[in-house]
């Protein structure tokens, strides 16, 4: 019974899932748990299986067991990236992706909810709606300056601030987010930080990262991953407290 | 500020683009028909000939600009589709011919006599009609490009792998094509036509015609791909060519847009080989050799991909350079200067000549503007592959 | 001791190398019965009136004398060298010397009349020949003769042959010619009208084990009057031998396959590396296969100029050679444009596309367009047969070069050190590069491996196609459905992968057609990368898909 439970009151839910590439387990019966509205931190060192539960979690990789559960109804397994995407699943990528030949606002005007059919591209024009929406959201990630310009002409940190405003464009109720602030300056990262926690403010949040800095200014619940399973959740105190996770993860 | 999809799409360079060909398609046959041959203005119908194919060959360019420099997709198999469409329209002009064959056969043409045939086959029937003939034109490359497409697209077949795969398309279709109990005339392919909606196609006057309604579909070609490229579809398009799993996760169904513009270019590639059989006279299955769709990306590659112009000017001036090499002693050489085209161009001029002289342009008025583009490094910026950022206007 | 005169006829037959028939007229002279003698004259009447029935009776008559002359005047009338005259009412045989004998006696002729021309045959003749010498050389000391004359005995079904036949079978040792004679003397007896109904059966018995399409023909033509249990008999073994041949046939399909698959596999094997390792689809490949053909033909062209007795050693020289040119050439194209267009391999696409072109020309304006003659070394040349199957020394040759070619290919990934950094690139570029492995000194090896690997190709392909510059054109469509259907980045997908399209293109064909069967594997390839879109043996994981 506490599992329905769980069912319900998580946006997303995972239950045993499991990977396997060739042989090599990357995910090894994880089960994880994400209320609506939370926040959440996912760490863990390199092949824990952080990136695949992403893929497993927007469609990209199929699970060879295991169930994951949308808002409690939609099984994720079924559908496609597409279908995910549809229903309110965002992501931004571990390596920034941007459409670089477009410009900053033309990404965020791609990302826009909105019709997706070929139809209703092909037929779309630009509203005041649009534009208004396009505005602010260049407001929350700090690219207004920077609008005319083409994607690929950005600096590192701007691209992932303008993935994270193509993931606000989608309206989506959870995000995933991969490592948002590899490679950022210690002031990009704080700012990221604020960032994400405005976001939090009405939508869900996953966040994938390493830095334990950051981790820590974000102040959520953490959990740690190895070996494609949990082995520690909880606050960032008590996971960095925890023996297995400075044995595998942190170091002594 | 809402701008009507057309008005958005013809910008200062489009419009005069569309004038020429309009303008060339008047004046050239004009000058063809009505000015005496011993004027200077004269243009002789051997050039009238030569450029009516050319024209055909442009709008093929056009096809494969559409694909693949918006969207990514190389097809080494857009020849197929070219001569599809041209096949429908041979069938069309083979079931005009009627009593004046050889055989005087009046249903069946020549080669099914020779081959002992009885019966017209089901699929020939109704090329008698130039309405039905028309459709087929559009619908036989349509309805393989979205089967085919289909099963590529939904698979997620990309990159070289779609190529290849739409080369053996090709090549396939030549085996079939080949052979006599097919229907199609074999090696011979269909030839002798006598005319086309009561015309002579061999008459001064239809073939000026004809020159001026390939300008025509050429034109037509170029304002449907502005229009698309210029939407909000083609900046998917473009979204899909650089990033398509990103696109993916944005809720965009990418199978779909790609089916999308591949039909869509399929047909224009169908319509383009039916203007070219009646004023070559001949359509024959090494019309779908992998070598001819090869050659045709290329024109498309020294024009400038993503430039649409481009397209169709790389496809005049290589061929105009094939006809000038192929014809002198210098023939014997003409594939070394086609081989040396396909590493130049790949090697030093990725942009193409259009796509070079854009980018240019670009440069000087970013430079009059320093602001605009301040640390304009990244590599991706840098080629010279379009950007929606300047195929549409400013805003 | 023969008299003087005759041992001078004997010293020239034999001076001729004709011993059989000096022997036959010793045995004449030693006691031919008068009534042997009789009949002989007889039937060599019958060859007088020189009208086709008559002849053919008495070519059946004269075998029946069991004259020792017989076999040579039958031999005669076969060659055209039996002769008669129409005034003296007399036969004459021209023996292979030249000098005019008496059929009757096997002596020279006191006097040759004029009017001698030959005895004419037509095919009716021709058979009643065959029937008469299948039964009178059965007993021959020459083995070859005597499995020729049991195959003619099986051929004609003649009953006249069966006593000999039967003595034939008793005195044979031979275990080949004697099942040959068992054959034959159950095809006779098969076709035998007043053979019974036991033996008949017994008969049928022995042509099924032989199971050939030549039983298969008797089984199924058996002359009217035949009992009806015996053609049910004949049916069923029929029934038998067809479904037997027709798994022969499916064998014989299988091995076509085989040896297309090799030659698949030896075209697609460096473009499989080279796509693995790099990314990089090479449409000049082809052209390396012809690079290596065209050295294959250098190589023998001056071996033929210089030192002829080299010629069987031509292809092992010419291996090395080929392997290098090839190799040398892809090293240069990718130092001089692939390495420039990583990160593009559409456009590696086109540029080594216009470099085929080049390659193409340059070979045409070299050694002309037309097809060159590379022979092939004795070793390679001929044929033997297995069961029912004729496999042939160059494409057995083909196979066992290939899978060696393969399997050298192999330990060198698995166990040098260029091997383990190409498979180290294939996986992951990026983390390769980060390791410290020159990635692009990996690069230009493997390119000039996979062009090398081409190279061989090209001396296997001068074995069995036509040396041409297209040669490579026709097999780098193929070579790439191999890799597609295959999957990237391992060998054993493409060796399952050229194997598998190889089979299946032969099996369909006698179902299809060549081209039909062509056109359906590229359909199927289509519909395939559906389900699998990298292909049989796909690397997975994160990496690749990034």
């Amino acid at each position: 019974m506490e599992r329905n439970e769980k069912i319900a009151t998580s946006l997303l839910y995972l239950n045993g899932v499991s990977v396997s590439f060739d042989g090599f387990k990357a995910l090894n019966n994880l089960s994880l748990a994400v209320e609506n509205g939370e926040m959440r931190a996912i760490i863990g060192p390199n092949g824990a299986g952080k990136t695949t539960m992403m893929d497993v979690i927007t469609g990209k990789t199929r699970p060879n067991a295991g169930d994951v559960l949308f808002g409690g109804i939609s099984d994720l397994t079924k559908l496609d990236e597409t279908q995910i995407a549809e229903l309110g699943i965002g992501r931004k990528f571990q390596k920034p992706t941007v459409f670089e030949m477009h410009t900053v606002e033309d990404n965020i005007l791609l990302a826009l909810k909105a019709d997706r059919r070929v139809r209703g591209t092909l037929f779309w024009t630009e509203t005041a709606e649009a534009e208004t929406r396009i505005n602010s959201i260049l407001e929350i990630v700090r690219l207004k300056h920077v609008r005319e310009r083409v994607a690929g002409s950005l600096s590192h940190g701007q691209k992932q601030w303008l993935e994270i405003g193509m993931l606000l464009a989608q309206e989506p109720k959870l995000l995933l987010v991969d490592e948002p602030v590899a490679g950022m300056t210690d002031a990009e990262t704080r700012q990221t930080a604020e960032l994400l926690k405005e976001i939090n403010r009405d939508k869900t949040v996953v966040v994938v990262e390493h830095d334990m800095t950051f981790v820590r200014d974000l102040g959520v619940k953490v959990t740690c991953l190895h070996e494609g399973t949990v082995i520690a959740e909880g606050t960032i105190d008590q996971v960095s407290a925890n023996e297995r996770v400075i044995e595998v993860y942190l170091g002594r | 500020m809402t701008l009507s999809p057309l008005t958005q799409a013809l910008n200062r360079g489009a419009i005069a683009f569309i004038l020429l060909l309009a303008a060339i398609g008047v004046i050239v046959p004009i000058l063809n028909l009505l000015v005496p041959p011993s004027s200077p203005f004269h243009v002789s119908s051997y050039y009238v000939a030569l450029f009516g194919k050319y024209l055909c060959y442009a709008l093929l360019a056009l096809s494969i600009d559409l694909i693949w420099g918006y969207c990514g997709i190389l097809s080494l198999g857009h020849g197929a589709f070219f001569a599809l469409g041209g096949y429908a329209m041979g069938m069309y002009l083979m079931r005009q011919i009627g009593g004046r064959g050889v055989y005087a056969n009046p249903i069946l043409p020549d080669f099914m006599v020779f081959l002992n045939w009885t019966e017209l086959p089901l699929y020939w029937y109704g090329f008698q009609s130039f309405p039905y003939a028309i459709l087929m034109v559009l619908l036989v490359p349509g309805v393989l490009a979205f089967v085919f497409g289909w099963f590529a697209f939904r698979s997620r077949v990309t990159g070289v792998y779609l190529s290849i795969i739409t080369q053996a398309l090709t090549f396939a279709l030549m085996l079939a094509f080949f052979r006599n109990n097919f229907g199609f005339g074999g090696n011979n392919g269909l030839t002798d036509f006598k005319d086309i909606l009561g015309f002579n196609v061999q008459a001064q006057g239809t073939r000026a015609a004809l020159f001026g309604i390939s300008a025509f579909a050429l034109l037509i070609g170029y304002v449907i791909c502005r229009v698309i490229v210029t939407s909000k579809l083609g900046m998917v398009l473009v979204a899909i060519r650089d990033a398509e799993t990103r696109t993916r996760f944005l809720g965009y169904r990418v199978e779909s847009y790609k089916l999308f513009v591949f039909t869509l270019s399929a047909c224009m590639a169908g319509v383009a080989g039916a203007l070219y059989v009646p004023q070559v006279g001949i359509i024959n299955p090494s019309e779908f050799s992998p070598a001819n769709s090869i050659e045709a990306v290329i024109w498309v590659a020294v024009g400038g991909r993503g430039t649409l112009i481009g397209a169709a000017l790389g496809a005049v001036v290589v061929n105009y350079a094939k006809t000038y090499f192929t014809s002198g002693f210098l023939a014997p050489y003409w594939l070394f200067v086609l081989g040396g085209l396909f590493v130049a161009v790949t090697l030093f001029l990725p942009r193409g000549i259009v796509g070079t002289i854009n980018y240019w342009m670009e440069r000087r008025r970013d430079k009059a503007m320093p602001a605009a583009r301040p640390d304009a490094d990244s590599a991706a910026a840098e080629d010279g592959v379009a950007s929606a950022a300047t195929a549409r206007p400013a805003k | 001791m023969p008299p003087a005169p005759c041992r001078g006829l004997m010293m020239r037959c034999l001076r001729n190398g004709f011993l059989s028939f000096a022997v036959m007229v010793w045995v004449v002279l030693l006691g031919t019965s008068a009534a042997q003698a009789q009949d002989l004259e007889k039937a060599l009447a019958g060859f007088i009136a020189d009208n086709f029935a008559d002849t053919d009776s008495a070519t059946a008559a004269v075998a029946k004398t069991g004259s020792p002359l017989a076999i040579s005047i039958i031999e005669a009338l076969q060659d055209g060298r039996l002769l008669f005259s129409g005034e003296q009412k007399q036969v004459f045989l021209r023996n292979r010397a030249g000098a005019v004998l008496d059929a009757a006696t096997g002596k020279p002729a006191a006097n040759v009349p004029a009017d001698l021309s030959p005895v004419r045959v037509n095919n009716r003749v021709r058979r009643a020949i065959d029937a008469a010498l299948g039964g009178l050389t059965l007993l021959s000391p020459d083995p070859t003769r005597r499995l020729d004359a049991a195959r003619a005995v099986f051929k004609s079904k003649d009953p006249a042959a069966l006593p000999a036949l039967l003595a034939a079978i008793e005195k044979e040792t031979n275990p080949t010619i004697r099942q040959a004679l068992t054959e034959a003397h159950a095809a006779v007896v098969l076709f035998q009208a007043d053979a019974s109904e036991a033996a008949k059966i017994q008969a049928i018995g022995v042509l099924r084990q032989r199971g050939d399409q030549d039983a298969l023909a008797l089984l199924s033509s058996l002359p009217d009057g035949t009992p009806d249990g015996v053609k049910r008999t004949a049916q069923d073994a029929a029934g038998a031998i067809q479904t037997n041949l027709a798994m022969w046939g499916g064998v014989q399909n299988v091995w076509y396959g085989l040896s297309l698959g090799s030659v698949l596999l030896l075209a697609a094997i460096g473009l499989a590396i080279t796509f693995g390792v790099m990314g990089v689809i090479n449409m000049a490949h082809g052209e390396m296969v012809m690079l290596g053909a065209y050295t294959t033909f250098v190589v023998q062209e001056l071996i033929r100029a210089h030192n002829p007795a080299l010629f069987d050693y031509s292809l092992l020289i010419a291996i090395p050679l080929a392997f290098f040119v090839a190799g040398f050439v892809g090293i240069l194209i990718e130092r001089g444009v692939i390495r420039f267009l990583y990160g593009r391999p559409l456009e590696t696409l086109l540029a080594t596309w216009g470099i085929s072109l080049i390659l193409q020309q340059a070979v045409r304006t070299g050694f002309g367009p037309t097809n060159k003659d590379v022979g092939n070394p004795s070793w390679m040349s001929g044929a033997f047969e297995v069961g029912y199957i004729t496999v042939t020394y160059n494409r057995l040759w083909i196979i066992v070069f290939t899978m060696t070619v393969f399997f050298l290919l192999l330990a060198l990934l698995r166990f040098t050190h260029l091997g383990l950094e190409m498979r180290a690139v294939t996986q992951n570029r990026a983390m390769a590069a980060s390791m410290g492995i020159r990635t692009s000194r990996v690069d230009a090896l493997t390119f000039g491996l996979g062009s090398g690997i081409a190279g061989l190709a090209g001396v296997a392909l001068s074995q069995i196609d036509n040396v041409s510059p297209n040669l490579g054109q026709g097999y780098i469509i193929d070579s790439f459905m191999v890799v597609v259907f295959g999957g990237v980045g391992n060998l054993w997908g493409t060796l399952v992968g050229a194997f598998t399209l190889g089979i299946a293109n032969k099996l369909l064909e006698p179902y299809a057609g060549a081209v039909l069967a062509k056109i359906a594997i590229l359909v199927l390839i289509i519909l395939f990368i559906q389900k699998r879109p990298r292909g049989l043996f796909a690397l997975k994981g994160r990496a690749v898909e990034a």
